[in-house]
């Protein structure tokens, strides 16, 4: 019988045939942990009783969630992870490197790899046909010193994408009409896994905007296949030989099949509180913003920075609207500097954040006031997820919030692109 | 080994019960604290959650039961969020369903989550949960609820008290089959 993705990769890494519903112990190629959840994760790992790491140098330490940090407490974390990236030899990716699931797709992720994350958007990395998720401290504890985890075989939904974007239409609309469809738990436990004739043209970029919000529909990952597209990217980021080709076998067994066309999707948005809360931009146009957010590690890529510069280049931001722009790495930000963007975007009223998380998740750089109202680009809306439960957070395209910081309300892109 | 079972008072709660609901990001300073980062558990979404737990667990009535609707948990990795529940009083977990990072995440820290129909469970119920069964019974409505099993593997870790009890035990992981 033909095996999905999630089979393939989970026999390879367990040395057997694993199928659906199987638990394996499979092993991991790449383990890391962020500045918010890596304390918890080395004070797990110490009282285990463990004290080497099984793969130094693949175990990432990441300072990105609180970067430049904020508060003391914070800075100290900051020191306890870097005494423990000097004392046991691993990489660590310090303040203003970028947000870990950028860098991992720009300098770690390979097809087939088994990757384990201690941030629930490691899902990003199943873009490169990584089998890339998310766990808690004591489990990426227990990785870091085995390199190795359990899993539960997840069953697989397969989402089959034809067509192609239409003006004005992005990934990140495609996923949002997704999460809208199957609900924030439709796919609790499952993988996602993505196909169709459409992928043929859908950059790396787009499939990791589209990977890192899987988790947004309950999914265990979002694999994509490895194709050229993913060979090109893997030579772009001086890695060419980990590239190989990967994709489920046919006759591989979906608990669900999906079509989507993408020439039938228009610009979406998550409405305050809930990811799956899905509707048209179209049917909530005319709602005051007070900030516009264009980063994190759905949407800080160059291309998403290419889509506001392009829609903002001489204009202005609404004068009653912020408008912030976190690029998801330094290397991300080099290329939007060279390419000219940043300037536009500076020009247009726009401030630059380092890179990193910066306002995605309430810590700061742009903590909502009460009954404010943020158009963001991020992959989360629940209540108080910018540092105030008071606050409302709606969720779009790069587009769709760069043309609404023009107005100051929300707008669909497609009427002014 | 006798069945795990804990007796005690269901705090009833809704659906889709974010980790941001249950410690909000904003005290990411606090998570090398844990004391006081559990003071702001359920802060925002349910206020009278910690008093009511602490009420329950103060006396010799048992544990406090977290009963929810369906995907608790959904949202980030954190663990911290079944930790501050767990630090709340609360010893046993019920909902329809539960996102999967934060179930495995109670597992590790020891909080059996039980999956059933949790409308048969009302506010402030006297429950008996016989977590090796899979078995609740509702001690005030007098009706028994079944659970689906968890993979062994998990059973072992909870049994053991969480996932770092149990490498400290085992070093490694054991699948008994």
């Amino acid at each position: 019988m033909g095996k999905t993705l999630a089979e393939k990769i989970l026999s390879l890494k367990s040395h057997g045939e694993a199928e659906a519903g199987d638990v394996v112990i499979a092993d991991v190629d790449l383990a890391f942990v962020q500045d918010t959840t890596g304390p918890l994760t080395i004070r797990q790992f110490k009282k285990s009783g463990f004290e080497t790491l099984a793969r130094p140098q693949q175990t990432i330490i990441f300072l990105d969630h609180a970067a430049p940090s904020p508060a003391q407490q914070l800075s100290n974390d900051h020191i306890f992870l870097r005494r423990f990236a000097g004392e046991t030899g691993c990489p660590i990716y310090d303040v203003g490197e970028g947000i870990c699931h950028q860098l991992v797709a720009e300098n770690f992720a390979n097809p087939g790899d088994v990757i384990v994350g201690a941030d629930s958007h490691t899902v990003t990395a199943g873009a490169l046909g990584a089998f890339a998720t998310g766990m808690g401290s004591s489990d990426v504890a227990v990785a870091l010193a085995l390199g190795k985890t359990w899993f539960r075989v997840p069953e697989s939904f397969l989402i089959e994408l034809d067509g192609a974007f239409p003006r004005g239409v992005y990934a990140k609309d495609l996923i949002l009409y997704l999460i809208g469809q199957i609900g924030a738990d439709g796919a609790n436990y499952r993988a996602l896994e993505f196909g169709g004739e459409a992928l043929a043209k859908m950059t790396m970029s787009q499939r990791l905007t589209i990977a890192n919000m899987a988790v947004e529909a309950g999914a265990k990952v979002g694999l994509f296949p490895a194709d050229k597209i993913t060979r090109d990217f893997l030579r772009e980021h001086d890695r060419g030989n980990k590239y190989k080709p990967l994709s489920a076998d046919t006759g591989a067994d979906y608990e669900r099949v999906i079509p989507l066309n993408l020439s039938q999707l228009e610009p979406m948005l998550s409405l305050p509180h809930a990811v799956d809360k899905v509707r048209p931009v179209a049917q909530v146009k005319g709602v005051k913003i007070q900030q516009a957010f264009i980063g994190t590690c759905t949407n800080g890529r160059l291309e998403d920075l290419a889509v506001a510069a392009e829609i903002l280049m001489g204009k202005k931001r609404h004068a009653g609207t912020r408008l912030l722009i976190a690029p998801g790495s330094r290397q991300v930000l080099i290329r939007a500097l060279e390419k000219g963007y940043i300037e536009s975007l500076i020009e247009a009223g726009a401030i630059i954040l380092p890179p990193g998380c910066t306002a995605c998740l309430g810590l700061h750089q742009g903590v909502l006031g009460d009954g404010e109202v943020c158009l963001s680009t991020a992959n989360r809306n629940f209540k108080g997820r910018m540092g105030n439960p008071e606050a409302m957070i709606y969720l779009a395209s790069p587009a769709t919030a760069a043309t609404s910081a023009i107005r100051g309300e929300i707008t669909d892109p497609r009427d002014m692109i | 080994m006798p069945d795990l079972v804990l007796k005690g008072k269901a705090i009833k709660l809704w659906d889709d019960i974010s980790t941001d609901d249950i410690i909000p990001g904003r005290f990411a300073h606090l998570r090398s604290n844990l004391p006081e980062l559990a003071k702001h558990v359920l802060e925002d979404a349910a206020p009278e959650f910690a008093s009511r737990a602490r009420a329950l667990t103060a006396g010799c009535e048992g544990k406090a039961i977290l009963v929810t609707g369906k995907n608790l948990g959904l949202g980030s990795s954190r663990e911290h969020a079944p930790v501050v529940i767990k630090m709340s009083g609360v010893g046993a977990i019920l909902a329809k369903s539960a996102a999967r990072i934060f179930f495995r995440n109670a597992i590790n820290q020891g909080v059996p989550v039980l999956l059933c129909d949790t409308d048969k469970i009302g506010d402030g119920d006297e429950l008996e949960v016989n977590v090796t069964g899979g078995r609740i019974v509702n001690l005030t409505s007098g009706i028994t609820l079944s659970c689906g099993k968890m993979p062994p593997i998990m059973s072992a870790i909870l049994e053991e008290g969480g996932l770092i009890p149990y490498m400290q035990k085992h070093k490694d992981f054991v699948i008994t089959g």
